[in-house]
């Protein structure tokens, strides 16, 4: 599969490092050429340094072909932009986006967007630790 | 109405100051206390901290009764999720959206943002009012429908001039819809119409065309 990234932070670098692992075509976008420095130096894929809101840098990430956009920056709502514009102008079959505000993440997966909340599963997680 | 207006930096605050002039009720989300600090205590206690494109905050200024709610942060992405929140969560009628990647208007558009405001545009058609050298200037942009509506000046060395509208190939999709002569009435041209130096030509065109009318209008 082609699967483009937006944002190299230490998520961004660990599924990019991953995914690459298994087989798949991978293109890693940051704002940041320092933000790199998180991939393995035996990765195959490539590194674009570029602004994922910004329709021309998408097409140069090449996705008009690609099967999956995933939104991991920082902040929410430029994931959250980032993934309709991969949506709904490009026509990505899936999106997926990290939101961390609970509430916006309910708000754009019933929008139809595959998002998930990092502090709602972790706090669920930690719930589980205590009680168990 | 009841207008709530995300951001309150520069283009908040004086944009609050107008519409309370006009007597709305008006209601700024701005993070900054500071800011907040300062609008409060010119204006009264119009403003609320928060984060505009968090429902927790939006619930508590009561936004479900706004008529209006306009995002005039200065970052894109948070004046989207904003408007889109007001309109998904609180079904707010109308949601006004500033940007600065001019690029934005058309996406923000197909998100379902009912008006953008871009800036860069703005001063971009004031200039090219202001500066009357400038061959084309833009009266009426549609980008949702592609279409555009030009003034074309007719320079003293366009190699139109004394040529009917006829004998002009215009690009397929544009059309002069008026020819303001300098010192006759305006009249819809016709395929006899004959274009002379400093007609100022009404036209319609689409963004791609626009280009290539002006330099067959004006070509030298």
């Amino acid at each position: 599969m082609k699967i483009v990234i937006m944002g190299c932070g230490r998520v961004g670098a660990q599924i990019a490092t991953l995914l690459e692992q298994d087989g798949h075509d991978i293109t890693i976008l940051d704002i940041d050429a320092y933000s790199f420095r998180r991939l393995p130096p035996d990765f195959k894929g490539t590194a674009l340094l570029g602004n994922g809101m910004d329709g021309d840098v998408l097409k140069r990430a090449g996705i008009e072909e690609t099967d999956v956009f995933i939104a991991m920056t920082q902040g929410d709502n430029r994931n959250v932009m980032a993934a309709q514009i991969a949506k709904h102008i490009f026509h990505v079959p899936r999106v997926i986006s990290r939101i961390y505000d609970p509430l916006r993440q309910e708000m754009y997966d019933t929008l139809g967007m595959e998002a998930f909340s990092p502090t709602a599963i972790f706090a669920e997680l930690v719930r589980e630790k205590v009680e168990s | 109405m009841y207008i709530i207006i995300i951001g309150g930096g520069r283009v908040g605050y004086y944009l609050a100051k107008a519409l309370l002039d006009e007597k709305h009720e008006v209601l700024i989300v701005e993070k900054n206390a500071q800011f907040c600090d300062i609008i409060n205590e010119e204006m009264g206690n119009v403003c609320v901290r928060g984060d505009g494109c968090e429902a927790a905050t939006l619930t508590e200024v009561g936004t479900s009764r706004a008529d209006m709610l306009v995002a005039v942060t200065g970052e894109d992405e948070d004046n989207l999720v904003a408007c889109q929140v007001a309109k998904h969560k609180f079904n707010v009628p109308r949601t006004i959206a500033r940007i600065r990647n001019p690029q934005n208007e058309a996406i923000f558009k197909k998100l379902g943002i009912d008006v953008t405001v871009s800036a860069t545009n703005i001063i971009l058609e004031a200039i090219e009012k202001e500066v009357p050298t400038h061959p084309l200037t833009h009266l009426i942009t549609r980008a949702d429908k592609g279409l555009e509506v030009v003034e074309v000046r007719i320079p003293q060395d366009a190699k139109t001039i004394g040529k009917s509208v006829k004998e002009v190939r215009l690009p397929e999709g544009t059309k002069l819809a008026l020819v303001i002569p300098k010192d006759r009435k305006p009249a819809i041209p016709n395929p006899g119409t004959v274009i002379r130096e400093g007609d100022q030509i009404i036209a319609l065109t689409t963004p791609e065309l626009e280009e290539e009318l002006r330099a067959i209008l004006t070509g030298i």
